[in-house]
């Protein structure tokens, strides 16, 4: 099997394969113009037959249960990660698939971390085939030099539960670390030594997958309360010493910024929302990851306190921030997308307008609308922008993968989207004439706040009349470009090969752009 | 690359921590042409860019035969030349210099009477923290070269301050410079003098003859480099003797447009400690203030050292503006807004002035010599402070230019 072939252009300019890993792949036909027709895939019926009466279906070990459910050469595994950088078990599956002598399985990871970048070896050996899902640090460095078996493919959290639901991916297998659980396979994530926030990255697995094995080290006596995972859907449980590491949930990316660089940043973003009339009683934020976009939480709130107003609701990345706002009465409610923090976890605990929502509810392109067109106004980051307002988040400029995609594509479908960058790291421009990746198109993305100016979209007429007399420095992109490249000189492109590594899908599940391999 | 252990020079700053700089390691050899080698953090985009910019330095010092070695992590060309010419320079005995181009932007001058609030320290050998400082709007930014560079790392911090001066955007702040203490610092005005520096900060400053031997040697130099720019002087008082002199160095040369007081220095000179009460300290901030305003010069208040504590910061501001002082120094970016925010006239200090404007705008027009505001009249000096409050009031953006019309 190739990797991919036939290769066409897209409607934003990109070469990318139309067969990839031997599956036909649509190319992106522009926003909202490619709609699929039929049905969405359905698993197996199952029989109660099956299934203990007594409701008992844990087995001893992991082991017992993905030999039980028929783990063979070829098949799709899924994990997920809500314990981000403190996950413990997809490395035991396919330690476990590789003393079975298991071959060529496809791990489709909701998000992948650095405590997984030993399954390069895993990769190596040929005991995975290819990512489907994100590939992260090492991982997306083995799989930048050309060093996959497959074809790498990443996906937005709301296009995995996309592809999920519309059978792109059928997963054979799905093991849901749950902190709580039931015999059942009722399972929390709220609770538990190890409470680490939300399930709701598993929850399209388990609805749609063959398989479902919920592991745990917190077994509780049926009724598991909250069942964030219905048990209905499981067919094993088991039960480990640790399922996770709860403390390793909060990273870099989930701590606010102390440069002041960054900040500065941050009090822009704040201001210009300000300015432009987004911040009003009961409007609507998310911010993603990354110190930058969450410090702009804590501006929001000094406006709505000063003001006496509230936000009706923030979408989240939930952590100690949104849930103080929330607490302080600045917040009705947070609609919990991830947990960021161990504050987080427990005010979806304590607090009644701490939510719980999903990539169905939140992101799923493939729905009867969703969460995210919603949002008055989401900040997200970017590794690069260009001067069409394109943007980038999975590779760097020297065309390194490094990042997933998470909810990013998503969120741009919010009412204004503003990314707040720096103009330039380390001498190496962040605004370029072309994005190394195109992971966004730029008619979605609104607003760039660089520490030397902001610049809005040319669409956005209305954000310009808005900002007509603002005191912000409102510049055009193309003066920002090129104030980068004044104080930093001009970068050369650097070097990568024709071949393709890695494709990048978009909501609706056609390719928006390849990933080339980086030359040594 | 191997180096001998004779006739090597090193320049700039490596490892942990360090960005947007570089480390030069230079050897002058007898013959084998030009060996060099780059190992920069950012080699894709600019490896070609940096060796280029590495050729031309060493050709202009007709360098024929050396080795020369760049750990560069992302320094931009002005900071890659300055490390490179301080290098050749530890090695030969050159009058040539390799000035990275004036930024158009960089040529301007500030007049005396500029706020001054805020002014943002930056260590003169650290690139890093120089890049971005105009963005965060200080009134005026201060490149380091006395207490914040090492004593090892004084000649080469003249290259990089001397082309900072030159080739970084400052966004309109005033461009100061602390140098050495005197007679030190006489060596320093050479690289900062004919680079359109709007300032210079003069550390531990006890007399007036100090500022008279600074001055002949910048007006040596204006004269030299044909400099017509005024280039204004801010002495630092840190020791009782300056205390005890501050009057007679406010009054030692027309170009002295503020004083500043250092604690730190001071009250270690005085044997105690300083505190936060400041009690210490109350009789030299109060003869600053006073010989300052005696001499028609701004009084500058020392740093605040707690970067993380704004409210007491903000308090700290409070108390120095209540003592007559005009502005205080940073150490951190943060610190700026709330230096300005309280330095500036409050809301209450701006609706009396717009009273006080008014009734002295309606005498005017009626041709009255005295100006009353209800049954009480107004002293001259008391119309002058409330203007003076209002024009700032109007630059910090607190009041619209337009204020009589919209009230």
């Amino acid at each position: 099997m190739k990797k991919y072939d036939k290769v066409v252009e897209n409607a934003v300019g990109r070469l990318v394969p139309t067969e990839v890993n031997g599956v036909t792949q649509h190319p992106f036909m522009g926003i909202g113009k490619y709609k699929p027709v039929g049905r969405k895939y359905a698993p197996q019926i199952a029989s109660c037959i099956d299934y203990p009466a007594d409701g008992n279906k844990t087995l001893p070990t992991l082991k017992d249960a993905l030999i039980n459910s028929g783990l063979r050469d070829g098949m799709v595994i899924s994990t997920h990660h809500h314990f981000r950088n403190g996950d413990l078990i997809a490395i035991q599956i396919f330690e476990i698939a590789k003393e079975l002598g298991i071959k060529d399985l496809v791990w489709v990871p909701s998000a992948s971390f650095e405590c997984q970048s030993i399954l390069t070896e895993y990769l190596a050996d040929g005991t995975i085939h290819h990512i489907e899902g994100s590939m992260n640090g090492s991982l997306g460095r083995f799989t930048s030099e050309g060093k996959m078996k497959g074809l790498g493919i990443l996906r937005s959290h709301g296009g995995r539960y996309q592809a999920i639901q519309d059978g792109e991916v059928v997963i054979d297998i799905a093991v849901i670390a749950a902190p709580t659980a039931d015999a059942f396979g009722n399972a929390t994530g709220d609770r538990g030594p190890a409470a680490c926030g939300l399930l709701g990255f598993a929850l399209a697995d388990s609805q749609y997958a063959n398989k479902v094995v919920v592991v745990t080290d917190n077994l509780v006596p049926f009724p598991c309360i909250p069942w964030q995972i219905q048990g209905n859907y499981v067919d094993y449980v088991v039960v480990v010493d640790k399922v996770g590491i709860p403390e390793k949930i909060v990273s870099g990316t989930t701590e606010v910024t102390k440069s002041p660089d960054r900040l500065l940043l941050a009090e822009w973003t704040a201001q210009f929302c300000d300015e432009a009339g987004i911040i009003k009683d009961g409007f609507s934020f998310q911010a993603g990851a990354g110190g930058t976009a969450l410090s702009i939480g804590i501006y929001f709130a000094e406006i709505l306190k000063e003001r006496g107003m509230k936000s009706r609701w923030a979408r989240g990345g939930s952590n100690k921030y949104l849930v103080k706002m929330l607490e302080d009465g600045l917040l009705d409610y947070i609609l919990d997308g991830q947990t960021f923090d161990l504050d987080g976890v427990r005010s979806m605990r304590e607090n009644e307008g701490h939510v719980n929502t999903s990539p169905f509810t939140s992101y799923n392109y493939h729905g009867k609308g969703n969460f995210s067109s919603m949002v008055d106004v989401v900040i997200l980051g970017a590794t690069e922008v260009d001067v069409n307002f394109n943007a980038n988040v999975v590779t760097h400029s020297d065309g390194y993968l490094l990042h997933g995609i998470g909810g990013w594509q998503n969120c741009l479908h919010a009412k204004c989207t503003i990314i707040p960058v720096p103009l330039f790291r380390d001498r190496i421009p962040v605004i370029l004439d072309e994005v190394t990746t195109i992971c966004g198109p730029g008619e979605l993305i609104d607003v760039i706040v660089t520490e030397r100016g902001i610049a809005i979209n040319p669409k956005r007429t209305d954000l310009i009349e808005k900002m007509k007399n603002s005191k912000l420095p409102i510049r055009t992109i193309q003066e920002l470009k090129e104030e980068a490249e004044r104080i930093c000189g001009k970068a050369a492109k650097p070097k990568l090969s024709d071949e393709i590594v890695a494709v990048v899908k978009w909501v609706d599940g056609t390719i928006i752009d390849s990933i080339r391999k980086v030359e040594k | 690359m191997e180096f001998s252990n004779e006739k090597i020079a090193i320049a700039g700053n490596k490892g942990k921590g360090i960005r947007s700089d570089c480390f030069v390691t230079l050897e002058l050899t007898s013959s084998g042409g030009l060996q060099t080698e780059i190992q920069s953090k950012v080699a894709v985009f600019f490896g070609e860019e940096i060796k280029k910019t590495v050729v031309s330095v060493l050709n202009y010092f007709d360098i024929k035969n050396a080795k020369l070695l760049i750990e560069d992590t992302g320094a931009i060309d002005c900071v890659i030349t300055a490390r490179i010419e301080a290098a050749i320079k530890m090695l030969i005995k050159t009058d040539k210099v390799y000035l990275p181009e004036m930024y158009a932007e960089n040529n301007y001058s500030t007049t005396k009477d500029r706020n001054r609030f805020s002014r943002l320290y930056l260590p003169g050998n650290s690139p890093s923290l120089m890049l971005n400082a105009g963005i965060h709007k200080p009134n005026g930014i201060i490149l380091d070269l006395e207490d914040a560079v090492a004593t090892d790392k004084k000649f080469e911090a003249r290259f990089l301050v001397r082309n900072a001066l030159r080739a970084i955007d400052f966004y309109g702040a005033e461009r100061m410079v602390r140098i050495n203490q005197i007679p030190q610092g006489l060596e320093d005005l050479d690289y900062v003098v004919p680079n359109n520096v709007n300032l210079i900060l003069v550390p531990k400053c006890e007399d007036a003859d100090q500022i008279h031997t600074l001055n002949n040697r910048i007006n040596d130099l204006k004269k030299q480099h044909n400099i017509t720019n005024e280039i204004w002087l801010m002495p630092i008082i840190e020791s009782a003797k300056g205390v005890m002199n501050a009057y007679q160095i406010a009054l030692s040369a027309p170009n002295i447009v503020s004083m500043a007081i250092g604690l730190e220095d001071y009250t270690a000179d005085l044997g105690t400690r300083r505190t936060n009460e400041a009690t210490e300290s109350f009789f030299a901030r109060s003869v600053l203030v006073n010989a300052c305003r005696a001499a028609g010069l701004q009084p500058i208040d020392s740093v605040f050292s707690d970067i993380a504590d704004m409210d007491a910061l903000k308090e700290n501001v409070l108390k120095s503006k209540a003592l007559g002082f005009d502005g205080m120094g940073c150490i951190h970016p943060r610190q700026i807004k709330v230096i300005h925010e309280y330095f500036a006239p409050d809301s209450v200090e701006i609706d009396k002035a717009k009273k006080i404007v008014l009734a002295f705008d309606e005498a005017t027009a009626k041709g009255l010599g005295v100006v009353s505001l209800g049954t009480k009249m107004i002293d001259p000096p008391v119309v002058k402070r409330a203007i003076k409050t209002i024009d700032l009031a109007i630059n910090m953006g607190k009041l619209s230019k337009d204020w009589r019309n919209e009230a």
